[in-house]
Formats: C-alpha cells, sequence, structure tokens
C-alpha cells in the first residue's frame, strides 16, 4: 500500500485512467449536447431555418409571428366522454384564451400576403387542467415529418429556384399542400377560416378504450370567397382591424369537430388525409367573445404548445407534436429574454 | 455529536449512489432534450422534470441526515488547501443539489407551463408568468446545469484520486461496497 500524501511512479497509471474517466465523461456529455454532431436536427436549427434574411422578430414568436389574443368559452355538448375523459368534454362552459395568427415570421407582415392562418387556443378545466393546441387553415399539412419541413423552410428560403424543385422532387407529399396553397379560397375574416389541428392524437375515455383522432374548428360563419388581389387593397392589418369589429358586434362560433381514425388510417403522417367517410363528433362550441391586441393581451405569454394536454388525450405516432413543442419552447425562451424589443405600453404587469 | 463515525451511515450512502446515479442522467437528459426535436423529447421532458422534483425531496432528506448524523472526517495529513477544497466543492454539490429543481420549477411557472409530473401529478405554480424572471431562472438553470456538470466531474475525479492514488481510506467511507475493516495498518 502507498504512504498516504505521497505519489509513486505506479500512480501515473491510476492518474492517466482518471484523466481518460472525465474525458470519455466530458465527450459523452459533449455529444448527447450536440455539440459534436452539427448535423442533428436540433431546435435552434429549426428557428435558424424559420428567420427571415432580415433577422429574426425579436420579441415574437419565431413563426406565426403576427397575431391578435381572444378570449371567449368553450361549450361542451357532452358528446366528447364518449371519446376522452377530458374534463373539458364535460356539458359545460369552460374559460378559453386563443391567438388568431398568420403563419409568417414577420410580426409586419401584409395580411393579404400570407397564405396560412391560424389559431392558438388554450382550454382550462374547472381544476385549471389546461388543454393547448395550434391549429391551421389548411386541411393537410405541408410534409410528412420535421425532417421534411426543416428542409422546405430551407429551400424556401433560397433564392435558387432549383432548390425548390428538390426539394419537392424528395417530398412528394409536399403537392398536396401546394395544390391547396394554389386554389383555396381567400377570405377577408379569421372567422371564416376552419382551423385543424392536422396532428393526430389518443383520446383515452373512461373505459379506457383508445381513439386516434384528429379535430377541427369549423367556423359558423359563411365564408366568402375574396380575391387575394383584392384583399391586398384593404391595408397591411386588415384581419385583425376585421375580427375586432366582428367581434364587437356579436360573438363568433366555431364547432369543433372531432374525426375518429379507422385502423390502418395514416395516424403519423399529417400531410395525408382521413378518407372524407371517418366517423365526426361535435363535441362543442368554441365562442369568442373579446379580442385584444396581442402587445398587452393575455396570449401574448402563452406558449401554445400542442403537447399541453388534459388527462384523457395524449399524443401520438405523429413526430410532430414532439417537435413542435421542442422549437416552441425555444421560441418562447428567446422571445421572454427579448421582451424589452417588443415594449408593452402598460406600465405595469401583474 | 457524540461519536466520530469511520464511515457514512448505511441510509447515506443508499442516498449518495442513488441520487448520484439520478443526477448524472438528469445532467444528461438535460442538455439531450433541449437539442432534439425527436419524439424521446417528450418522455425525456417528463422524466427531468419527475426525476428533478423527486430529488429535491431526496435532497432535503439527505441534508437533514447529514446534519444529524454527520460525516467522517478527512484524513489528518490530507493539506489545509485540499481540505478546504473539498469542503467548498461538497457545500457547492449541496447547494447545486437544492437549487436547480427550484430554478427549474420556476422557470416553468414563470413562463405559464403546467408542471405535470409522471402520473398526471400536477405541481401548483408559485410563480406568476413574468418574462423577466422566466429569463432570469432559465439562465441560471442552465449555466449552473453546466457548472453542476463540471464540479460531479471534480468530485469524481477527486474520489478517483482518493481511492486509487492515494489510497488513504477517504473512498471507502462512501463506497457502496461492504468494506474490510477501515485503514489496516497492514495489507
Amino acid at each position: 500500500m502507498n504512504q498516504p500524501g505521497r505519489l509513486e511512479r505506479s500512480s501515473l497509471g491510476w492518474l492517466i485512467l482518471i484523466a481518460a474517466v472525465l474525458g470519455g465523461s466530458a465527450a459523452a456529455f459533449a455529444y448527447t449536447a450536440g455539440w459534436l454532431t452539427p448535423g442533428r436536427l436540433t431546435p435552434d436549427r429549426m428557428i435558424a431555418a424559420l428567420t427571415p434574411p432580415s433577422g429574426p422578430p425579436l420579441g415574437h414568436r419565431r413563426n406565426h409571428a403576427k397575431g391578435i389574443c381572444f378570449t371567449g368559452m368553450f361549450e361542451a355538448n357532452g358528446n366528447g366522454v364518449e371519446l376522452s375523459r377530458a374534463k373539458v368534454f364535460v356539458q359545460g362552459s369552460y374559460p378559453v384564451l386563443g391567438r388568431f395568427n398568420l403563419g409568417t415570421a414577420d410580426p409586419n407582415a401584409v395580411d393579404a400576403t400570407v397564405r396560412v392562418r391560424g389559431m392558438g387556443l388554450q382550454i382550462s378545466a374547472a381544476d385549471g387542467e389546461e388543454w393547448r393546441m395550434a391549429m391551421i387553415n389548411p386541411p393537410i399539412f405541408a410534409v410528412s415529418t420535421p425532417e421534411a419541413f426543416h428542409d422546405l423552410l430551407v429551400a424556401a428560403g433560397k433564392k435558387d429556384p432549383e432548390a425548390m424543385k428538390t426539394f419537392i422532387a424528395a417530398n412528394p407529399e409536399f403537392a398536396a399542400f401546394a395544390a391547396w396553397s394554389k386554389a383555396a379560397p381567400w377570405t377577408g375574416s379569421y372567422a371564416e377560416e376552419p382551423y385543424n389541428s392536422l396532428n393526430s392524437f389518443v383520446f383515452t375515455n373512461a373505459k379506457g378504450e383508445q381513439r386516434a383522432v384528429r379535430w377541427s374548428l369549423v367556423p359558423t360563419a359563411e365564408p366568402t370567397s375574396i380575391a387575394q388581389a383584392e384583399l391586398k387593397k384593404r391595408g397591411p392589418d386588415f384581419l385583425e382591424r376585421e375580427i375586432t369589429d366582428r367581434v364587437q358586434s356579436a360573438p363568433q362560433r366555431w364547432t369543433m369537430v372531432t374525426t375518429v381514425a379507422d385502423p390502418g388510417d395514416p395516424i403519423a403522417d399529417p400531410s395525408r388525409a382521413w378518407p372524407e367517410n371517418r366517423r365526426k363528433v361535435q363535441v362543442g362550441t368554441l365562442v369568442v367573445q373579446r379580442i385584444e391586441p396581442e402587445r398587452d393581451g393575455p396570449c401574448r405569454d402563452i406558449n401554445f404548445d400542442p403537447t399541453v394536454l388534459p388527462q384523457g388525450i395524449r399524443v401520438s405516432d405523429d413526430p410532430f407534436p414532439a417537435a413542435r413543442s421542442s422549437v416552441y419552447r425555444k421560441s418562447y425562451d428567446l422571445r421572454a429574454a427579448e421582451a424589452s424589443d417588443y415594449p408593452r405600453t402598460e406600465v405595469a404587469k401583474p | 455529536m457524540t461519536s466520530v463515525p469511520h464511515r457514512f451511515a448505511p441510509v447515506q450512502r443508499l442516498l449518495h449512489w442513488l441520487m448520484a446515479l439520478c443526477i448524472i442522467a438528469m445532467l444528461f437528459i438535460g442538455v439531450g432534450m433541449v437539442s432534439t426535436v425527436m419524439p424521446e423529447y417528450l418522455p425525456l421532458i417528463l422524466i427531468h422534470k419527475t426525476l428533478g422534483v423527486a430529488l429535491l425531496v431526496l435532497v432535503l432528506v439527505r441534508l437533514a441526515l447529514r446534519l444529524h448524523l454527520g460525516a467522517p472526517p478527512l484524513p489528518v495529513d490530507l493539506p489545509p488547501a485540499i481540505k478546504l477544497g473539498a469542503r467548498l466543492s461538497h457545500l457547492l454539490l449541496y447547494g447545486l443539489m437544492i437549487v436547480m429543481p427550484l430554478l427549474g420549477l420556476g422557470m416553468l411557472w414563470a413562463a405559464a407551463y403546467p408542471v405535470v409530473l409522471f402520473g398526471g401529478i400536477e405541481i401548483p405554480a408559485l410563480l406568476p408568468q413574468s418574462d423577466r424572471v422566466h429569463t432570469l431562472l432559465w439562465n441560471a438553470h442552465v449555466y449552473l446545469g453546466l457548472a453542476f456538470f463540471a464540479v460531479v466531474l471534480l468530485h469524481l475525479a477527486a474520489a478517483l484520486f482518493h481511492a486509487l492514488v492515494r489510497r488513504d481510506g477517504v473512498f471507502a467511507t462512501i463506497s457502496p461496497l461492504p468494506q474490510r475493516e477501515r485503514m489496516k495498518p497492514t495489507e
């Protein structure tokens, strides 16, 4: 045995071993953190791909950056109880907080130039349990995987016209979204749009039965098709003005329709629609009662992370909700740190 | 304290090794989950939150045991600077074990995220949403987390140094293995 406190030649081997253990541990840590694998699709890389050449929208969401807040109620009719034991499906009225938004990284985008319109929504049960979601108006998503979405953002950001062609060749599922984008009518109001979950989730009812579902908020307002050129004449913020006036004169309603998958339906791929004849269950009505500007509004501070789910709803094999959660979290962290770039007008906030 | 223990009590050793495994897992999960968009993100973050709260409870138990049962003395021939380093690094480890879960919870509360653990257990928010508080706590959680890993490595290096190079009985005080009679003069 060594004399305590004195090093011997044989100690050198042990010291080398200790150094190797430390070096190996540090390397494993660095690998896990992604520092050694720049090719890994991280939330940071997704956000970099979302960022326009003019720079990030400081203080704003990194995508769907332009929006306006609403509050209201979700009136559950009780039909959803058969599908999910989530408390918000029990017949009754539940407070909601939401945000109409545009699918753009530019918070100052001209409304008539943005094809995709969206809705963030949070429904709170009586005990405070929350269900958050973020939906958009196309009937299917543009791509099958988060990696393909990243590729789409990169290709769309390139000046080279070949980039999109190469992307489409590699991701043929994009054709359905492109067709919608080209042919779907434009409307003059957030209130005339449907908002679709697109992603599949699993509902579990009180008996423990599980079903994959998607849902849509279908507007009760009759959509009126208006040419995009006509909308461009209405000013850069006509959607926000219109919804403010419209809700001021009367609450606006959407029916929440849940679609239940049949066995074999594509659960994991939001770019593929389910056949029209799938069972649909109307579970309630969203009533939008009040509009508030985002700057000081209640939706500003909410991350509409679609994986904030109540008991009775969970994610499915669809890879998007996890990816969205990861990227939305990063976006929230960034914009919270940049809040002074998007100052509130109120002096004090509780 | 009535008598000076030769080794940490079995319950202290058990807690040490259990928490060591969990903390190393937490550090790796932490840096791993924030750098992925894969479906594993969700189970990882659920484990991170659940284990974090469990570790907060465990460290309080451990701290109470440490104050009650004490710790074996360091070898008398250990240089004073090393002794000071040992004391400070242990203080730092305890501090980080207590502060990291609190920062984690606080940054989630300040971002208005519901904190739901494994099994649907919900931790009620004790802070209102605040951009500034979230940013402060989030930065502290990230940078102290990285510092935590560095201190864990230092701790590991010191443990191995005691066990393999100095062979001064320090490692035996916490070793998970049953020990022969401590510090036999001849071996």
